[in-house]
């Protein structure tokens, strides 16, 4: 390492939240020309590492530096002067306003009386979307730009000042691949330009790409550094986890029932097209691709939220029609939604009564909802689940990522679906609760429900699936058993290669 | 892309096709009826119309602002009445008894604006420092500054004419009534702040994404705060550009006035939730809706009609506004 | 450990605040005027406040399951004016259920516009506010309306008689404020009204129909108009076109006052009744103590500030917003 101050040190940050240490005693710095890349389970504190970052919370205790000086940040705006700049995940764009606009949004330049300079707007502007080789101009509306593009904006937004450290937040979360290697070329520019760059991510393909060290927080606490190029997976996953992750590959054969579930020919709209699959009692199916591959939309039609442009849906062998969820569940289809908070829980509601939704007007002793019939179903699904919770009056929302995901496959599991999709079971949830989902759904499957996993998690497909199915671009590219299935294969299937190399159409 | 554009154009130049709209069919429906003397797109007709335009257009200007915020203003109409009855009655009040009729005018007009901007100001400052919603904030002053509107002078009308002001009002520049031009200059002055001035730029940035403009360091409080000044201001204007001719004043005058001037907005095109919208077009829905008032009238409709028109065609502009925006079948359904 | 129990008491006054404030209020006038309490007096503040509280009622479904309504005004104009006029053209037998028919055909149409095509109910509302009072308008020429023979009907039994020394009006009012508190709280369609309002698009996920509960909702707010008409037209056996204007802003306050949020997903009936006595009783004790009507209308406003500040200051566990 070099011997001139780190463009970036953190010393001691503790952050405590009502309740909770957030961060305890967290240390790091990053090198001017360095690629420093932070990496964490959901809930070990990165998020709140960054926001102190960004200025956006003030640690309780430690010291930040930029370039060997003390600072304090009260607010995003004085750590963007002081050169510390924050790309965030969820995009912070006013979308009817103008690219400059955004760029310099909270600083636009001023003429006299409070006026707007739009013409140095425009120019500043202008230079520094030449720099990141924009295809956009400066006067395009933000709405009308891919995600993308609105990601170089915010990228843009950077380099308005200048920037000591950029902290990358899960950048390539929702880009495709093309994308990607656009977004990796301007964060090695950076680096070469002597900007510290922090990378957080928990994909370890990109974070071997492009880091030339990893950091790894672990239940708000630093648990240690290692260098990229000394390193490999195994050691950095001890690290994040503190034991390895149960993620072996499911080679269990699995005694399967009749075809719970065939689809042939399904299409809808531009989102997928002609997509044939059967999945038999006992079975999990697993559905690999990038996001907007088509996966999620499958799920959805099924489930009778979009209508399908074509195709037919058997159900133990009948052909069916799904134009409602509620036709979809009378059919013995249940969907747990990708999206837990805003897709499968009302958060203001008690546990039980979220888990009874679906049912409710069938719980009846005459016109009332019958409590006595509520609880039995909530307490049976708890002990069965493990759901840690108080009491079934607690609100959902107090609940941990976990025990809500088992609230939400609990309201399925009691309406004794035939087929039950699963879109993301672990998406923020902690690594012990994951495991306890992976063993649930395997139970599920022996139990003899055909179920349906679609996760964006290469080991978790390839864990808790005996077939794995891989979309591009709306369309089923192959499947594989697991026996056949190698990561090469999946990874070359879901971005268009088929198993001949040709790229597909 | 192309039909992204295409569709913002449509939607930005909806409410003048409909101006012209209603212009083809009331003269139209007006001669072929022959039910009135007059031709309805006369100059004088429609001179007139702008005058009348203006006590709920320049309202619907500050309205607009606010709305562009992601707030709304249900006050309005309170506002507007003790507005007026500050300017009539401070006419008589001791301090400015030595001052002529035309002296005072300068004062009785600062008093009811002052009145406004403080109103405006209390608003701003509960949304701002109590973070409760607009909605309920302005909701509740309502009620709260129409009883102040009662407590100035019971259930008695105010009644005061200055013959110098009621001149003035009248006064008339290219056929246009003193009301009118302040419209039209008030309706310049906000487009000018709201698409050149950094607090106009802002207003839109706050709207649109709360949370990045405070990120990005505009200090929301305080902003908010200006704009709830500014359409007390605007109240104000109104009350003074209206209550300066007639001269009288009745504790319930402008109730509803919050009602017609977000129907004018809506109908001009800006958003609920704020981040989007237009002054130009929000002169456009007042117009709109003072032209469907006169070409009821022209062709010898019920005026009691305008009601029912005005308020399904409210409704039709939202519904034509989902189906536009409405992807293919395919679309999530929830 | 002092920091949790202060949360508590937060939360306890943040859930039960309303009715603490009541309470407290309540003592208050009683110490200050010993007629505040007496019989004769509580009844008639209940009385004049049924009709407010009716239609707040109906108003809590709709505001529950995270619209707004803002016709109801108009619309009970409209249900009055209705129920005069056919009174005196079919008599009561038929006019009632007529009126009823008509106004609840108003509230289908508006949820059908916010259930089915997923309208803002604001703008719905606040359209169907003018176009509904365009349609009373219409409907009577803009004249008064009266019944032409007072005497010679029952029709003023609804809002003028007593059973056992209780007027009929407190009668429908408690009556309908328990049957659909139990509705709300006690039924399935409760339960989807909580979960609509609370989380929409989960709710749609749980195969809920959303817009058939939005529907309803708007059918209950209207059917609530129509009785609150009814008592109205009974009680004055005539009326002006205007009778309900301004009302649906009155209610809204009487149902944010009971503690539901606009966000829908809370509130109950019952807080909404104590809303609406709080506004009813606020007027009476002001008047009581000698202060014209019109300065309940500033302590209206004061109050319902404060509640709603004082319940999300507890739930963000601190006074002022954090805006900057």
């Amino acid at each position: 390492m070099s011997t001139q101050s780190p463009a970036l040190r953190l010393e001691g940050i503790v952050k405590i939240f009502p309740g909770v240490r957030a961060l305890d005693g967290v240390s790091f710095e990053v090198q001017p020309g360095e690629v420093h890349a932070l990496l964490g389970e959901n809930g070990a504190g990165k998020s709140t590492l960054m926001k102190v970052l960004a200025g956006m919370h003030q640690p309780n205790e430690g010291r930040i530096f930029i370039e060997g000086q003390q600072v304090t940040m009260r607010s995003p705006l004085e750590a963007k002067a002081k050169g510390v700049v924050l790309i965030h995940q969820e995009l912070s764009l006013a979308e009817e306003m103008s690219v400059a606009e955004n760029i310099y949004l909270g600083e636009l330049p001023r003429k006299r009386f409070g006026l707007v300079d739009r013409k140095a707007l425009l120019d500043k502007a202008g230079s520094i979307l030449k720099r990141l080789n924009c295809g956009f101009g400066p006067d395009a509306t933000v709405s009308d730009l891919s995600i993308a593009n609105k990601q170089m904006v915010e990228i843009a937004r950077a380099l308005t000042v200048d920037a000591k450290a950029v902290v990358f937040d899960e950048p390539t979360a929702s880009l495709t691949d093309a994308e990607k290697v656009v977004l990796f070329d301007i964060i090695r520019d950076l680096r070469e330009r002597g900007v510290g760059i922090v990378y957080i991510s928990h994909r370890m393909e990109e974070i071997f790409t492009i880091s030339d060290r990893i950091s790894v927080l672990r239940d708000g606490s630093y648990r240690g550094t290692l260098v990229t190029s000394e390193t490999d997976e195994d050691e950095v996953t001890q690290l994040m986890i503190g034991r390895s992750l149960d993620l072996t590959r499911n080679h269990a054969h699995a005694e399967f029932g009749g075809v719970a579930l065939e689809v042939r020919d399904l299409s809808c709209d531009s989102l997928f097209r002609d997509v044939s699959f059967q999945v038999r009692s006992g079975e999990v199916v697993g559905f690999y691709g990038l996001v907007g591959a088509g996966r999620t939309e499958i799920a959805e039609t099924l489930f009778g939220l979009r209508t399908p442009s074509g195709g037919a849906i058997y159900l133990e062998g009948k052909e069916v029609s799904i134009t409602s969820p509620v036709q979809a569940i009378e059919n013995g289809i249940s969907l747990v939604p990708e999206n837990r908070k805003e897709q499968g829980l009302v958060l203001g509601m008690n546990c039980r009564d979220n888990m009874t939704l679906p049912q409710v007007g069938d719980l009846t002793a005459g016109p009332f909802v019958s409590d006595g019939a509520e609880v039995a179903i909530f307490d049976l699904y708890r002990d069965k689940l493990e759901i840690k919770t108080p009491s079934w009056r607690q609100l959902v929302g107090n609940l941990s990522g976990g025990n809500q995901q088992k609230i939400v496959i609990g309201k399925w599991l009691s309406m004794h679906p035939k087929v039950l999709i699963v879109d993301e079971p672990t998406r923020g949830i902690d690594v012990g609760s994951k495991s306890e989902i992976h063993n649930l759904i395997r139970d599920l499957a022996k139990q003899g429900y055909a179920v349906i996993v679609i996760s964006s998690e290469m080991p978790e497909v390839l864990h808790v699936s005996d077939r794995i199915i891989a979309m591009y671009h709306g369309r089923i590219m192959r499947e594989f058993t697991s026996e056949e299935v190698t990561e090469d294969n999946l990874v070359q299937a879901i971005s268009g290669i088929s198993t001949n190399g040709d790229k597909a159409a | 892309m192309n039909t992204s554009n295409r569709a913002k154009l449509i939607k930005r130049g909806a409410i003048w096709g409909f101006i012209v709209l209603e212009l083809i069919f009331f003269s139209v429906a007006g001669s072929f009826l022959s039910l009135s003397e007059t031709r309805f797109m006369d100059l004088d007709n429609m001179l007139l119309l702008l005058k009348q335009s203006a006590p709920i257009g320049i309202i619907a200007l500050g309205m607009t602002v606010i709305m562009i915020n992601g707030n709304i203003d249900l006050s309005v109409g309170a506002v507007f009445a003790l507005c007026a009855i500050v300017m009539l009655d401070s006419q008589t009040w001791p301090i400015f008894a030595g001052l002529s009729e035309t002296a005072i005018i300068p004062f009785a007009w600062g008093a009811a604006l002052l009145t406004g901007m403080a109103l405006g100001a209390i608003n701003g400052l509960i949304v701002w420092k109590t973070g409760v919603d607009a909605f309920i904030v302005t909701l509740g002053a309502m009620l709260g500054y129409r009883g102040l509107v009662f407590m100035y002078n019971g259930e008695q009308p105010t009644f005061l004419l200055n013959w110098t002001l009621v001149d003035m009002i009248e006064t008339s520049v290219f056929g246009l009534e003193v009301p009118a031009l302040v419209l039209l200059g008030m309706t310049f002055l906000i487009w000018f702040m709201m698409t050149r001035t950094v607090h106009g730029r802002n207003a839109y940035a706050v709207g649109d994404n709360r949370e990045a403009a405070v990120n990005a360091g505009i200090r929301v409080g305080p902003h908010m705060l200006l704009n709830f000044i500014l359409i007390g201001f605007l109240t104000a204007l109104s009350s003074i550009v209206f209550y300066s001719a007639s001269g009288s004043v009745n504790p319930n005058d402008g109730s509803l006035y919050e009602l017609w001037a977000i129907t004018a907005v809506v109908l001009g095109g800006t958003k609920l939730t704020g981040g989007s919208g237009s002054v130009i077009n929000t002169l456009g829905g007042v117009i709109a809706i003072q032209l469907l008032r006169k070409g009821l009238g022209h062709i010898g409709a019920d005026t009691e009609t305008v009601n029912l028109v005005i308020g399904l065609i409210l409704i039709a502009v939202l519904f034509l506004d989902r189906q536009l925006n409405i992807k293919g079948k395919g679309e999530l359904r929830t | 450990m002092a920091d949790e129990r202060l949360k508590a008491i937060g939360a306890l006054l943040a859930r039960q605040g309303i009715l603490v404030a009541f309470v407290i209020f309540m003592i208050g006038f009683a110490l200050l005027n010993d007629r505040f309490l007496a019989v004769d007096n509580v009844l008639g503040v209940v009385r004049s406040s049924a009709i407010l509280g009716v239609m707040a009622i109906g108003v809590t479904f709709v505001v529950i399951s995270g619209n707004l309504d803002l016709s109801v005004g108009s619309m009970m104009s409209f249900s009055t004016i209705v129920v005069l006029d056919l009174h005196d053209k079919i008599g009561p037998e038929l006019a009632i259920p007529a009126m009823f028919l008509m106004t609840m055909a108003l509230g289908a149409f508006i949820g059908v516009l916010v259930g089915y095509f997923k309208l803002n109910s604001l703008i719905v509302t606040l359209g169907m506010l003018s176009a509904i009072h365009g349609l009373t308008l219409t409907y009577s020429g803009g004249k008064n309306m009266d019944i032409a023979d007072k005497e010679g009907t029952w029709f003023s039994v609804i809002g003028q008689s007593s059973i056992l020394g209780i007027p009929v009006p407190i009668l429908v009012f408690v009556g309908l404020a328990a049957l659909l508190a139990m509705l709300l709280s006690k039924t399935p369609f409760g339960r989807k009204v909580y979960a609509v309002g609370g989380n929409g698009v989960a709710a749609t996920f749980s195969g809920i129909r959303r817009p058939r509960v939005v529907l309803a909702t708007y059918l209950i707010s209207s059917f609530c108009v129509a009785v609150a008409g009814l008592l109205q037209a009974s009680r004055s056996m005539g009326s002006q076109n205007t009778v309900g204007q301004g009302l649906e802003l009155e209610v809204l306050a009487a149902v944010i006052l009971g503690g539901a949020s606009l966000l829908g997903g809370s509130g109950t009936v019952f807080k909404t009744v104590i809303g609406v006595l709080i506004l009813g009783f606020i007027q009476n004790g002001l008047l009581l103590v000698g202060l014209e009507f019109y300065v309940q209308y500033v302590v209206t406003w004061l109050i319902i500030i404060l509640a709603v500040w004082l319940d999300i200051a507890a739930k963000r566990g601190r006074l002022l917003s954090p805006i900057a």
